[in-house]
């Protein structure tokens, strides 16, 4: 077992140009989370928690300092090898779900087996997750058949189905009543504790952030608190 | 489904031109063969495809009916009317002689100065029959007959009344000659030749193949404008297409880059949506080539006659996959260069 830290963040900057205005989102992000934590990530808007997200997911790359993410540093990446990373080191869940419309609950999953070129048939512990994620039986609707936290949980199964290091989750019960956040923050806490994922959740609910086993809180670009 | 009808129309306008043009050919040299001659002797200096005047001394055909293994010669004037059309003078005796006579559906040969005959295609396109009256040449005629078409001309008159009415009294267009036996059509072309100076003297055989898209003038660059007008056509609409479906689809773009989806992969799936459009547009195309030709045949069949061109779908099809993905290229490139969190912020 690798007891390093499968998420350490140091010194990280993000300077972002709007116009001719340098505009700091990240100043200086020192953050270490542990294989198997379920850590939350917490701060008003603006606070810099969707930029730290884009960077662990390797959606965009950093300014300065380092990320390493299951030993892999992702300053030292190009954008070809963060686009081989997105395929099977992360996973993401969204706010707005972000399923394809105009495909089936099975083939959200399948595609993002097909692009990590993976088979595309369903192994026994696949499909152990989806009876827990409790979608076995909704898997031939389109997004657009399916409440909220149907697709919300269809995009929990599409974002583990190549087994990721980490699980990276920007405020997924965002868009979701009371009842169906319950259930889909049940889905994670499940997720961490029966299979270990990794799972790095950004919400400004502290409710919601208290499903996890840590809570670090960001402001102006820093955490501040952990 | 405006692309596939676009890619459709693009595909039915090469189809039809080029059906056009093979059709009229054809027709062409369906009617020179129903003459039933085995020599065509031209004017002096004459095109082999163009309309000439009558510049021929008559005379001549009587010289002709005494030269060696020639059983039969007939003259005619030709003499254009508005567009690709014409009208055609003969002695119909000694046309009917030479080619077994005219078929009639209605009516018969004309008897008066006044009348003509039309073939079946000019009679339904400008619905004539035996008897109806119909203005040529800035004169009333009426239709004596309505024949068979395949046979010289889509409207016969007497020759003498032809040469009258344009000025070419003693003057002919054309000669077609018979001769006695198929194995002496050479050694007569060859002594005409040699007695006809600068005459153009062709075997039926070779007027046939020299009735051609590349030998009629002008055709072949026009039926390249007409492609290449129905490659710009088909390049723009799917350019369009493909330009406001990555527009539109800006958010999936980015889902499947978020989930690590390549520039290539992103390609990839534009470039086979374009290959189905095409694929769909060409076979949209064909069927619109049946309507084409069914409208002309029923509209204008004696101005245009329209083929099926079977060998002309894999090509047309090609032409339209060509400028397809040509089309989606510039639209492919933006959807690969797309920031994956812009794109998922796109509503």
């Amino acid at each position: 077992m690798n007891s390093r830290p499968i998420i350490e963040v140091r010194d990280l900057r993000k300077i972002y140009r709007v116009g001719e205005v340098d505009v700091h989102a990240l100043r200086g992000v020192q953050l270490s989370v542990e294989r198997g934590e379920f850590l939350s990530v917490v701060g008003p808007s603006g606070s810099g928690k969707s930029t730290l997200f884009h960077i662990l997911g390797g959606l965009t790359p950093a300014t300065s300092g380092e990320v390493v993410i299951d030993g892999r540093d992702l300053s030292k990446i190009s954008d070809a090898e963060r686009t081989a990373m997105r395929k099977r080191l992360v996973g993401f869940v969204f706010q707005k779900y972000n399923l394809l419309p105009t495909l089936s609950a099975a083939d959200n999953i399948r595609i993002a087996r097909h692009i990590a070129g993976r088979d595309q048939a369903e192994d026994p512990k696949f499909r152990e997750i989806l009876e827990l994620l409790g979608i076995g039986h909704r898997l031939d609707h389109k997004p657009r058949a399916l409440s909220g936290g149907e697709q919300q949980r269809v995009a929990i199964a599409r974002a583990i189905v190549n087994g990721p290091a980490i699980l990276l989750a920007d405020e997924p019960t965002g868009n979701l009543d009371s009842r169906n956040s319950e259930a889909v923050l049940s889905v994670l806490r499940d997720l961490n504790e029966r299979l270990g994922q990794t799972i790095l959740m950004i919400t400004h609910d502290a409710h919601v952030a208290s499903y996890g086993h840590r809570t670090v809180h960001m402001l102006d670009g820093q955490v501040v608190s952990a | 489904m405006l692309s596939i009808v676009a890619i459709g129309l693009e595909v039915t306008m090469m189809l039809t031109i080029v059906g056009l043009s093979q059709g009229m050919i054809a027709d062409s040299q369906q009617r020179a063969r129903g003459v039933g001659a085995d020599i065509y002797i031209r004017p002096l200096g004459s095109n082999i495809m163009s309309l000439s005047t009558a510049s021929i001394n008559e005379r001549l055909v009587a010289w002709l009916e005494k030269q060696p293994h020639v059983t039969l010669a007939v003259g005619s004037v030709v003499q254009p009317l508005q567009g690709i059309s014409s009208v055609t003078g003969i002695d119909f005796d000694k046309f009917n002689r030479m080619s077994g006579g005219f078929r009639y559906r209605e009516g018969g040969p004309p008897r008066a100065a006044n009348e003509i005959i039309v073939d079946r295609y000019y009679a339904r396109q400008n619905n004539l029959h035996a008897g109806s009256m119909t203005k040529l040449l800035n004169r009333e005629w009426r239709v004596s007959g309505v024949f068979e078409d395949g046979k010289l001309a889509r409207v016969v008159l007497p020759l003498r009344i032809l040469q009258e009415l344009t000025s070419n009294t003693g003057k002919l267009s054309q000669i077609y000659v018979k001769v006695d036996n198929s194995s002496n059509v050479r050694p007569v072309i060859d002594d005409l030749k040699s007695k006809l100076a600068g005459y153009p003297i062709y075997s039926m055989e070779e007027l046939l193949s020299l009735i051609s898209v590349n030998n009629t003038p002008g055709l072949s660059a026009f039926i390249g404008v007409i492609i290449g007008l129905s490659i710009v056509v088909g390049f723009l609409v799917v350019f369009l297409s493909m330009y406001t479906a990555v527009l539109e689809r800006t958010r999936e773009i980015g889902i499947l880059k978020a989930l690590g989806a390549t520039p290539v992969f992103i390609i990839g799936i534009l470039l086979r949506e374009t290959f189905l459009l095409a694929v769909f547009g060409s076979l949209v195309g064909i069927g619109f080539s049946y309507v084409t030709r069914w409208l002309i045949m029923t509209l204008v069949p004696a101005s245009l006659s329209q083929y099926i061109v079977p060998d002309w779908w894999p090509i047309a099809g090609a032409i339209a996959l060509a400028g397809a993905l040509l089309g989606s290229a510039y639209p492919g490139w933006r959807a690969a260069r797309q920031d994956p969190i812009e794109a998922l912020s796109y509503e």
